[in-house]
């Protein structure tokens, strides 16, 4: 099994003694499109400062594509695309000029990096602005400049540090859409974001990160089947209120909205069937909340209290 | 390959850098000639003319080399530490630390484009010059040793600046209060031989004096220090220099968390 990254007990503590990772382990495969979950402040950024050597660690080891960033640091960086949370191009220069500047460090030719320029802002729809200063782009075309940037050296991984934070949501999709393509092509993709629908709707596996520690990490059909209860709402016609149905657990919320638990292995099919034996059509349906959502602040409430107790414990 | 990898880097960084004096060359080609044309008008023409000659060679021609080194260490010193310091500030200096440049490279490359800057200056300035003396070159290899190991010294000075700099105000505390009073004191005006002999004692340390008299034998053959001295003075700042920038570079001082 080749693995794009292998992170084994990664620690981190920044100078005035906070202790942002402690000692988590992670593995990608080669071709996954993996999420990094975690609450503000969890260690995500720090991670990904780390793998792409922004952060130096403590102590731990990281490996891209088998080469260990202590020992073959440069030959690591080739495989690493990154686009960060925050945009860090010179404002003053040109897309063009950004580009080709960001493929010349990767050591790519003026000429073949014009050639990737263009293909990749005629990709992200920024080759109308091709001349513009960057400081003139809108926030959305911002965060694509920089996707185009870290894409100029083709790399075999690359890691989005809240990609859509701050974008509308067709922009958002339109993006989802090119990382999707991307991954198509091979590409090993690893995003952290505070869209649990994102992630949900885009990554085969998943890591949750918490205070500097791996509270779970798995593929995420197995970690959403975790979840014993879901909640929908139904939009109903009329009836609403007199709705009676055995095995299920229903909350009237108002004259037209239901609520309703479905428990594993319970079926949709029985809940329809006996609203329709009592009269009562449906016009819509909709999870109460986001399911990965449930889980994620199951998954972190749970760490919480593991390390506080862990705390109060090493405190006696 | 990775030589080649190299070269590619180090040609993006000077073309980057080279690209961002040229595109606002009002403001980083034009002042120095102005400001050197008041000096050749103030202190050459009419305050020059009553002075008469410094070292048996009249006053206008000997604070030429001078005049052309203080614009050469300026415009090095503050091209690396602007720059440099701007690419923290808006954290594009990322772009290069995620990418696959060796650290010499970086260095290279900031030093490089602070260089051909200071030079480029220093040039524009000496042409300004031949409007006001007739140069003569005494010795032409002299003149481009000393400015180049010179304009590398200084880049190299702002580079360390930039690294260290939190604000912009840190960026210019140095050549305000220690720069521009060493270049003052280092001969540009006059020869230190006509201090008294403490105050020439004193000057000995100071490693202008010796970047400046060795760019005034190059023009003119006379120096008030030994030339070998000059540039051991300045060979061994280069080296010393460019040490403390690898080092705090390889740790990420100011740069990595």
């Amino acid at each position: 099994m080749q693995y794009a990254l292998e992170i084994s007990h990664l620690e981190k503590v920044y100078k005035g003694g906070f202790h942002a990772l402690k000692g988590i382990n992670l593995k990608v495969e080669q071709g996954d499109f993996f999420a990094l979950l975690g609450p503000n402040g969890a260690g995500k950024s720090t991670a990904i400062g780390i793998i792409t050597s922004l952060v130096n660690k403590t102590q731990g080891q990281v490996k891209v594509f088998g080469h260990d960033i202590d020992k073959e640091l440069e030959k690591a960086k080739t495989y690493l695309g990154l686009v960060p949370q925050e945009f860090n191009f010179n404002q003053f220069e040109s897309l063009l000029t950004i580009l080709i500047n960001q493929a010349g460090y990767y050591g790519v030719n003026r000429k073949l990096a014009l050639e990737r320029a263009e293909k990749q802002l005629k990709q992200l729809e920024l080759w109308d602005k091709r001349n513009d200063s960057a400081r003139m782009l809108s926030g959305g075309m911002k965060r694509r400049l920089m996707i185009a940037r870290a894409l100029m050296h083709n790399p075999q991984v690359l890691i989005l540090d809240e990609p859509t934070a701050g974008v509308d949501i067709e922009l958002r999709r339109s993006m989802w859409d090119f990382l999707r393509e991307l991954n198509k092509q091979g590409i090993t993709i690893i995003l952290t974001t505070h869209y649990l629908e994102e992630a949900e709707m885009l990554c085969r596996n998943i890591a949750i990160i918490d205070n500097g520690i791996i509270v779970e990490n798995t593929n995420m059909k197995a970690l959403l089947a975790t979840l014993d209860v879901e909640t929908i709402m139904l939009d109903v016609k009329a009836n609403g209120p007199n709705a009676e149905l055995k095995e299920f657990v229903v909350r009237k919320i108002d004259s037209h909205t239901l609520e309703i638990d479905i428990k594993k292995g319970q079926s949709l099919n029985q809940v329809f069937g006996q609203l329709t034996e009592q009269g009562i059509e449906v016009l819509s349906m909709r999870n109460k909340s986001n399911r990965l959502e449930e889980l994620f602040v199951r998954l972190v409430n749970k760490g919480t209290n593991a390390s506080t107790h862990a705390e109060t414990i090493g405190a006696n | 390959m990775q030589s080649a990898v190299n070269r590619t880097a180090l040609k993006s960084i000077l073309h980057k850098e080279v690209h961002r004096f040229m595109r606002i060359w009002v403001q980083t080609l034009v002042p120095p000639a102005i400001t050197i044309s008041l000096y050749f008008i103030i202190f050459g023409t009419l305050i020059g003319s009553r002075i008469g000659d410094m070292g048996g060679i009249d006053y206008m021609s000997f604070i030429v080399p001078g005049l052309i080194m203080m614009s050469v260490i300026t415009n090095s010193y503050s091209n690396v530490a602007s720059s440099f310091f701007s690419a923290k500030w808006q954290r594009n200096v990322e772009e290069m630390l995620v990418a696959p440049v060796p650290n010499w490279v970086i260095v290279a490359g900031y030093v490089g484009g602070g260089m051909i800057r200071g030079m480029l200056v220093g040039l524009i300035v000496t042409v300004v010059s031949l409007l006001f003396v007739d140069l003569q070159i005494h010795n032409i290899w002299v003149i481009i040793a000393t400015v180049c190991l010179t304009s590398a010294v200084f880049a190299l000075g702002g580079l360390i600046n930039a690294i260290f700099a939190n604000s912009f105000d840190d960026i210019s505390i140095i050549p305000t209060f220690i720069l521009t009073p060493l270049t003052y004191l280092g001969g540009v005006f006059y020869s230190i031989s006509l201090l008294p002999e403490f105050w020439q004692g004193v000057s000995q340390i100071n490693p202008i004096v010796y970047m400046v008299n060795a760019f005034r034998y190059g023009f003119l053959g006379i120096s008030d220090v030994n030339l070998t001295a000059a540039f051991l003075v300045l060979l061994t700042f280069v080296v010393v220099l460019y040490s403390i920038a690898m080092t705090l570079i390889s740790k990420g001082i100011g740069l990595r968390s």
